[in-house]
């Protein structure tokens, strides 16, 4: 049974591919078309999936769209009119792109798929899931579990903004919802909106942000109970009610009611770009800390309404990997899987799975694995040794070529050893938000200098932002706090404590600039300010390049961490050819690249017409 | 044809009745501004409005 996932027009368009229950691919089609969140029709992405795997259209058993259009539909009117005459501007906006598109969705698909596949005579059926049972089933199927609790949250799929569900064999049964407007991730992204990111894309940066909060701090405190007596009102099971005088976005174009924000916290809206103070920090830490509350509030809820030990999370929500890793540490449940894509990109592995357990009723053949079934989200494209060649004749790059994997694994790890920062394109492409070792910028996380040298030369990012280690997954308990595997990078744990330096006694006074500048542990560069990390392990059955990097710096430095960023600058999406990566290489301060088993040097490049040409090319900021 | 079968199975399952006459209106009124984006029949809405 071949079926066919889809998510996308509203952001990170994607596509997956199941073959008898199994993800054989999935992809973005940001990485193709190179715009970053691209919310269009994934046509380049499912061009790929299905030539690559010599599928046709006409073979696929079913296309899952991975939400209700009807019903988000009846969720837009009934807001309208409750609050009409108010957002009438924004519903003259709305309604004719929903009338030109969203609302004949079943006949878009069409078009679009026929446009992509002329030659289809007939189209597969056409089958939608609920957005929250997508996230819910792309949460549920591929984890290790027969039986588990099922938690998801986000902005707002049609009505549900968080789903308890539970999961057993092939069916999934909703047990609660909370549903629009009250809503942890909107109310996340409100604070991301009021805090000068940009909604949707931003919230991760603000959970960047909050470390450099002062927990204890009076201000930080007072912005806690603020959140709580004026903008919620949380209940003992974790749903919430949000005030909605203070917040637009049910029938406004903004998140918050600006000038109640600022009657409430005492400052006005940060503006996009401009400098951070420590009141943004604090209110930053704040709702990161109401958002854990909640959270773990919910999963209480959840463990309670199921009485399962295992938990499998998704949504937008569930890339908070802060909260992730306090869930872990209370132990509520006795395991748990977070869906490395838990955001809409993953709806559409989601929307294929559901339609393939509950609309086919086929059963899973594979319960109670060991491994979860996401081949560790190494799911998109790979290309060959000739895309490589090719990339290299056309720019008259030198290069170095290794037919054997150790050498060059053990040059990559000298070269970082020595300082250098280097670009390590393998394989294929992982999907979801995170790089996990095929689509990396590599350096050593034990030099103090590489988290600016990172952010500033290489990535041109805010100078706030942390970078992730990437450890051997059974080294994991010498440097971090965490005794379970994280091989997507969904939980953040703590530097252990004998690896923390000692700060001066005036640390917590400190500026943000001098916070990042000082040394918190022997691996500075991937220690936060409050000595957290963002972990990957790194397994050998998933990645054995990867790992094999890392083992070789091992032995040559002792230390089992690498710094791993996605391989990108700001306002780029993921490089997803060996040209992308080529290009992005030439555009930033890089001195190495690695593509495949071709090792290339900045160095030894000679500027030409055709680099020169890649240099002037930039990318709108996110 | 198949959007209205679609549609009424909907509300059918729904059944939000008080949603028909302001789905009917809104459909009305979205045809209408998508037809106003083409100038040939822009002169026509401005008559009704």
């Amino acid at each position: 049974m071949k079926i066919l996932g889809i998510s996308c027009y509203y952001h990170d368009a994607a596509a997956a591919l199941l073959i008898n229950g199994e993800v054989i691919a999935a992809a973005q089609e940001e990485w193709f078309s190179r715009e970053k969140h691209d919310p269009s029709f994934p046509h380049q992405a499912i061009a790929w999936m299905l030539e690559s795997n010599g599928i046709s259209l006409e073979e696929l058993d079913g296309i899952a769209f991975y939400d209700k259009p009807f019903l988000k539909f009846e969720r837009l009117l009934e807001t309208y009119y409750q609050h009409a005459p108010r957002g009438w501007r924004s519903f003259l906006k709305a309604i004719p792109i929903w009338i030109k598109e969203k609302i004949f969705l079943k006949q878009q698909l069409r078009k679009e798929l026929k446009r992509l596949f002329p030659l289809t005579k007939e189209c597969p059926p056409l089958l939608f899931t609920e957005h929250h049972l997508s996230h819910a089933a792309s949460a549920f199927y591929p984890s290790p579990f027969g039986e588990a609790a099922i938690l998801t949250i986000d902005g707002v799929g049609e009505w549900a903004t968080a789903t308890i569900a539970h999961g057993c064999g092939n069916q999934i049964k909703v047990l609660k919802e909370l549903h629009f407007p009250d809503s942890v991730g909107l109310l996340y992204s409100a604070f991301t909106y009021f805090l000068g990111f940009k909604v949707n894309f931003g919230e991760y940066k603000l959970m960047g942000l909050a470390p450099y909060g002062k927990r204890k701090s009076e201000q930080t405190q007072s912005f806690i109970k603020k959140i709580k007596e004026a903008l919620i009102d949380l209940k003992p099971d974790g749903s919430l009610a949000l005030n909605r005088s203070y917040f637009k976005y049910a029938t406004g174009d903004r998140m918050t009611d600006d000038k109640k924000w600022e009657h409430l916290f005492g400052f006005p809206r940060r503006e996009p770009e401009s400098a951070f103070e420590q009141q943004h920090s604090n209110l930053a830490l704040a709702i990161q800390i109401v958002t854990e509350e909640i959270v773990l509030k919910m999963a209480a809820t959840t463990a309670l309404l199921t009485g399962s030990k295992r938990l499998c999370l998704a949504g937008g929500v569930a890339l908070n990997c802060v909260a992730n890793g306090v869930l872990h540490r209370q132990q509520l449940f006795a395991n748990l899987w977070i869906q490395p894509a838990a955001g809409d990109a993953g709806g559409a592995i989601g929307a294929a799975l559901a339609a393939h357990h509950i609309f086919f009723g086929q059963e899973r053949s594979d319960r109670n694995r060991e491994n979860d079934a996401m081949n560790g989200a190494y799911l998109g494209p790979e290309y060959t040794s000739f895309d490589i060649e090719k990339v290299a004749k056309k720019y008259q790059a030198p290069y170095q070529h290794f037919s054997n994997q150790s050498e060059l694994c053990e040059k990559a790890a000298a070269l970082i050893a020595e300082g250098a920062c280097i670009g390590w394109y393998q394989g294929r492409q992982e999907f979801g938000p995170r790089a996990l070792g095929n689509r990396s910028i590599l350096g050593d996380p034990r030099n103090p200098e590489m988290q600016q040298k990172l952010n500033l030369k290489i990535k041109f990012r805010e100078s706030f932002r942390p970078f992730a280690p990437s450890v051997l997954a059974e080294d994991t308990s010498e440097y971090f706090d965490l005794d379970r595997d994280s091989p997507y990078m969904l939980l953040v744990a703590e530097v252990k404590p004998e690896r923390q330096n000692k700060l001066p006694p005036e640390y917590d006074q400190l500026p943000m600039q001098e916070k990042i500048n000082s040394t918190r542990s022997d691996i500075p560069a991937v220690t936060h300010v409050d000595f957290s990390a963002r972990v990957q392990t790194v397994h050998q059955d998933t990645n054995p390049k990867y790992y094999q990097l890392i083992q070789h710096f091992k032995n040559l430095t002792g230390c089992a961490v690498l710094v791993n960023t996605s391989f990108n600058v700001r306002g780029e999406p993921v490089v997803c050819s060996p040209e992308d990566a080529f290009h992005c290489f030439i555009r930033t301060n890089m001195d190495y690249l690695v593509l495949g088993d071709y090792l290339f040097s900045k160095s030894q490049l000679t500027p030409n017409p055709k680099t020169t040409a890649i240099t002037n090319h930039t990318f709108t900021l996110d | 044809m198949e959007f209205l079968k679609d549609l009424w199975n909907f509300m059918m399952e729904r059944k939000k009745w008080w949603l028909v006459p302001i789905i009917l209106v809104v459909l009305l009124i979205g045809v209408l501004l998508l037809f106003a984006e083409s100038s040939a029949v822009g002169s026509f809405i401005y008559t009704l409005f």
